[in-house]
């Protein structure tokens, strides 16, 4: 069996293994390791377009990412304070936008989309005094909000499942000894849940920046980096692309293994 | 709340801001929740009974020959009814092995690097993962070593073992750790009662492991099985056109060929089918820790 084992953990990192060596190789070919070189990786850097491309998904997974973080984090709270009903309601809510699969999520965003633009933009050139009516279009707006659905999502459930198992005692003795409800908050409950809403939010980050399939629907004119990688493999495989592939596996890797830290760390004793 | 020596009225104000509160906390939630999730289910709900516009898009109207029309993408169905479930068992087949070895059989000090070494590559890009088989089943990977060796002309990629095999390593961790989990919340005490009382390592591992951890086993299969059904990037990658599945449909529906309400019907069976999915592991899961109940009494 440990054979059995060891050959899977092969089978998971050997395809990696392969396109990281390739990356550094010298020579165009796929087939043959002709030496080292960075050369691939100052081609891929110097490509404009797939440096806005980067750029794009940067701004795109930081943003849904702090907006999810901040959104869930409140709803994570505000769960806490409701009836069963309402809870039911929105755990409900909550587990559709996790389980009903990204294409549906794009999908029906660019529709939805696209209708309420088709209604808003002659409203807005109808109010609007000049010629120059400012048109609302799919673009960062539209990745980031739908991004931030699966996100937001996730990190009321981070957030949620710490909140249930924190100390309700140092809770009350806090307001027991006069703390305004903000204070507790900030000295009690806030340092308590903060590693869960860290770790939500890396964990969206990489979602936001790897997601593909929903991009590819809401992203109108606009690129994000997997749609690029995607656009050029179609094309064929190029040592450029074993480059970018490396840095973007191990820029994921440093955040996940930055959220599990996170997660993973002791609350602080009170 | 200390507010008991206090006048009502204030009490009242209290729980005024109270709820106030509340509501301020979920607000933006349930405002992202509305219009980002369930008014777009809705539109696509209206534009699946709706008629395709001549020049692409939609065109309302009140009737089902969208739905009518499901059997034309027999195929991209047929494709994604045999290969989720086909690659979550195939998932399974390779994921419980190490599961078990992680939970039961693993030194202590190695048991988490090794479970991080699983989790690691589920958190990296998919599209990254799948472009490597790309790279290794293509032209110049694997087939090229085998004509070193004589053997011409064999094709790997773009058939439904590439996707197969990029859904296996795509989905495995998310396979491996439920059934770790409940594997490794087993009572081991339970393990030796059962050779104490006679029973050959074999029907130890059918009657009690394999049994008590049948939950997570069902839990890593209904993941893995719904996340397929919605899966576009790797029988495009490796299934190279020949492949379709529901995802790809969908994308030549809504951003090639432009019918919106034919799309928007196959997106709406697509959820209801998701939906049949996870109903039917609910119940099996009930099923099985009922009996599982049963059994310890």
């Amino acid at each position: 069996m440990r054979t059995f084992v060891f050959a899977v953990f092969a089978f998971l990192y050997l395809p990696i293994a392969l396109v990281v060596l390739f990356s550094f190789n010298a020579g165009h070919h796929a087939s043959e390791f002709t030496g080292f070189s960075v050369q691939w990786y100052g081609k891929a850097l110097s490509n404009p377009f797939l440096v806005e491309a980067l750029k794009n998904s940067l701004f795109i997974a930081t943003t849904s990412a702090l907006l999810a973080a901040f959104c869930g984090t409140a709803a994570a709270l505000g769960l806490q304070r409701v009836g069963a009903r309402t809870r039911a309601l929105f755990d409900a809510l909550l587990g559709a936008a996790i389980v009903v699969p990204g294409v549906v999520i794009g999908i029906s965003t660019l529709v939805a989309l696209v209708q309420l633009f088709a209604v808003l933009n002659p409203f807005l050139a109808s109010l609007w005094p000049t010629d120059q009516p400012p048109r609302l279009s799919l673009g960062y707006g539209s990745i980031i909000a739908a991004h931030g659905l699966f996100s937001m999502a996730l990190v009321t459930m981070i957030v949620g499942t710490r909140l249930s198992s924190l100390d309700r005692n140092l809770v009350e003795a806090s307001s027991d000894l006069y703390a305004t409800p903000l204070t507790t908050f900030r000295s009690i409950v806030l340092p308590q849940i903060m590693p869960a809403v860290i770790a939500g939010f890396l964990l969206a980050f990489t979602f936001s920046f790897d997601d593909f399939i929903i991009a590819f629907f809401v992203a109108g004119a606009q690129t994000t980096l997997p749609i690029y990688v995607f656009a050029s493999i179609r094309r064929g495989v190029t040592p450029e692309i074993n480059a970018i592939a490396t840095i973007v596996l191990c820029a994921s890797v440093l955040l996940v293994l930055l959220a599990q830290w996170q997660l993973g760390r002791r609350k602080p004793s009170p | 709340m200390s507010a008991g020596s206090q006048p009502a009225l204030s009490m009242r104000g209290s729980l005024f801001r109270k709820n106030l509160m509340t509501a301020l906390l979920l607000a933006p939630a349930a405002l992202w929740l509305v219009v980002f999730l369930v008014l777009p289910f809705v539109a696509i709900a209206i534009f699946s009974v709706g008629e395709r516009a001549p020049e692409g898009g939609y065109q309302a109207a009140l009737t089902f020959a969208q739905y009518a029309n499901l059997p034309a993408r027999a195929t991209a169905f047929w494709n994604t009814m045999v290969l989720a479930p086909a690659g979550a068992l195939a998932c399974l087949l390779v994921a419980y092995p190490v599961a078990y070895y992680l939970a039961l059989r693993a030194p202590d000090r190695w048991r988490l690097i090794l479970l991080a070494l699983i989790v690691i590559p589920f958190w990296t890009s998919l599209l990254m993962r799948t472009y490597a088989w790309m790279y290794i089943l293509g032209g110049r990977g694997i087939p090229a070593l085998l004509a070193y060796v004589g053997i011409e002309d064999l094709r790997l990629i773009n058939t439904p073992g590439a996707v197969l095999l990029g859904i296996v390593y795509g989905y495995l961790p998310l396979m491996i750790l439920p059934i770790y989990v409940s594997l490794e919340r087993l009572d081991r005490r339970l393990l030796e009662a059962s050779a104490d009382l006679g029973a050959t390592p074999l029907s130890t591992f059918l009657g009690v492991t394999l049994r008590l951890s049948l939950p997570g086993v069902m839990t890593g299969f209904s993941l893995v099985m719904i996340l397929l059904l919605g899966e576009y990037l790797i029988p495009t990658l490796l299934g190279g056109g020949k492949v379709f599945f529901i995802g790809n449909a969908l994308v030549d529906l809504f951003l090639q060929s432009r019918n919106w309400p034919f799309g928007s019907a196959i997106a709406i069976t697509l959820v209801l089918v998701s939906v049949v999915v996870l109903i039917v592991a609910n119940r099996i899961s009930t099923r099985l820790s009922g009996a599982r109940r049963v059994d310890l009494i």
